[in-house]
């Protein structure tokens, strides 16, 4: 049977033709994102496996509801020109927060998040576009990352945004410059946590968040802190270097503990 | 002739290596003190200019509460009490407590704004917003960071909250221009309450009050993403 179709396949126009139109088929079927297997198919064609990867189209708006928070957007401040603070001994902030934001990514993907890094390099988004990337995202929590040039060298802060009232415009939608209005309460939940688990690690660091006018927070429409590091003038970064796994544990782990509070609305506009 | 002509020559020579070894470091005094001169009384003239408020001996003498650093580390501010005469019209007391607290405590460990700062203009509109003008120091001499920089803005707001009850909002400005942070991380692009609340440890920045439970969305620059309705609303959580 087998050997009969593959001289009609050979020799035969028409099987020539039902294998080109297998083919195209077959590649009209990849493209448009059908799910089933190539594999194991003898003599199958190449074509689907060669074309670019589909991004996973985005969920209908009437899936059921998000389990919770997935995703850490990080921010290491500052970047490019922008060096932030500096210390004497030729510590910018702007490096430090880099290395920093790398021992994070790694405690907070071992407790299963997906992070998003605002800049990778010496990159300086603007704060507009770090926030960007955080609002574009759906069960996301925003952690941005600071030294200080100031305060008790080996003690670290988390700040949230001071109370903002969530006004709105004619359209009903919240302006840009007030995204995190409707965050405050829980970013001071996830402070408190991230702040608590700090103290423990850090001697002289307080305990609960603080608030501050901190501008990257404002435009962010996520639970959102700011990590703040004493500081710059250390007179050995090694100083620093050794408070980073410290500061990543803290910020994972009060993370993991906010997960479960944060129920994220399986659609936008909708309560949580 | 010739021998005497050459110990002239070399006399003279002498001579003028002496006078010039004398007169050289009493020029370079000389230079060194008209340029010392020049740059004070640029500084006095700057400082005319900027700060032209000056204390009126005439005016009655109240006990002024200026915040600086409590010098506990914690990034907070405590008031220190100072017998000034001060005005009671609110413009001209403020700018007379604004310089008073640029001027700085007696221990400048305890400073919370640097010392080159000057305020170069005080507005207040009749709605209680106070546009203070302060020069390009108060950004570029302020130690970067969340903590100091809100240290700096909050013995402003706080000073300006004890002693000038007619301001309900402070607006800061650099070198007459609104700039989006103090010295990169503080956001100085919306005003901040100022006896608003007595009992806040801190300034809290000012939100235009607007229906809070409209369906919140976001509108940036140029697509509109629409968020979750108020979390806050059934938020278990302090307020």
């Amino acid at each position: 049977m087998l050997l009969d179709v593959g001289r009609f396949v050979r020799n035969d126009i028409r099987g020539k033709l039902c294998v080109a139109l297998f083919v195209l088929a077959l590649s009209f079927a990849a493209r448009n994102g059908a799910a089933f297997s190539l594999s194991g198919q003898a003599g199958a064609p190449s074509a689907p496996q060669q074309t670019p990867p589909v991004p996973t189209p985005p969920q209908p708006t009437n899936t059921p509801p998000a389990t919770g928070l997935n995703i850490v957007v990080l921010d290491p401040a500052h970047g490019g020109t922008d060096l932030g603070a500096r210390g004497t001994g030729g510590i910018h902030e702007s490096d430090i927060v880099l290395e920093f934001a790398a021992q994070v990514r790694t405690a907070l993907e071992a407790q299963g998040f997906q992070v998003v890094q605002t800049r990778q390099g010496n990159a300086n988004p603007s704060f507009d576009d770090r926030s960007a990337m955080a609002n574009a995202q759906r069960g996301a929590i925003f952690v941005t990352l600071h030294i200080a040039s100031t305060g008790v060298p080996g003690t670290a802060r988390v700040y949230v945004m001071n109370d903002m009232a969530p006004g709105t415009d004619a359209t009903g939608l919240i302006p840009w410059d007030r995204a995190q209005a409707p965050f405050v309460s829980l970013s001071r939940k996830l402070g408190d946590l991230v702040s608590a688990l700090l103290a423990q690690r850090f001697k002289g660091s307080p305990a609960v968040a603080q608030t501050a006018s901190v501008r990257q927070l404002r435009t962010t429409a996520a639970p959102a802190i700011a990590v703040e590091i004493s500081s710059v003038t250390v007179e050995d970064r090694a100083q620093l270097d050794h408070m980073a796994p410290g500061v990543a544990d803290a910020i994972a782990r009060g993370a993991a503990a906010f997960r479960p509070t944060y129920v994220v609305p399986a659609n936008p506009g909708e309560r949580p | 002739m010739t021998p005497r002509w050459r110990s002239w020559l070399l006399g003279a020579l002498f001579l003028a290596v002496m006078v010039a070894a004398i007169y050289l470091p009493i020029l370079r005094r000389n230079i060194r003190q008209a340029a010392r001169l020049q740059q004070r009384s640029e500084e006095q003239a700057r400082r005319e200019l900027t700060q032209p408020t000056v204390i009126n001996p005439s005016d009655p003498k109240v006990k002024a509460k200026l915040f600086w650093a409590s010098g506990s580390d914690d990034g907070t501010v405590s008031p220190v009490t100072v017998e000034l005469p001060l005005s009671n019209e609110p413009v001209l007391r403020a700018k007379q407590v604004l310089n008073t607290l640029l001027a700085g405590p007696v221990d400048t460990e305890l400073r919370t704004v640097p010392s080159d700062a000057a305020l170069l203009a005080f507005y207040l509109l009749p709605d209680g917003t106070a546009i203070a003008d302060f020069s390009e120091a108060l950004g570029t001499s302020t130690p970067s960071g969340i903590q100091s920089e809100q240290m700096a803005v909050d013995s402003i707001a706080r000073t300006l909250e004890a002693n000038v009850p007619k301001v309900q909002r402070l607006k800061i400005l650099i070198h007459g221009q609104e700039v989006e942070t103090l010295a990169g991380h503080l956001d100085l692009s919306q005003a901040f309450p100022v006896n608003a609340n007595a009992g806040s440890s801190r300034p809290r920045a000012a939100a235009t009050p607007g229906p809070a439970a409209a369906t919140p969305a976001l509108t940036p620059a140029a697509t509109t993403v629409k968020l979750t309705q108020s979390p806050d609303n059934n938020s278990s959580t302090k307020p």
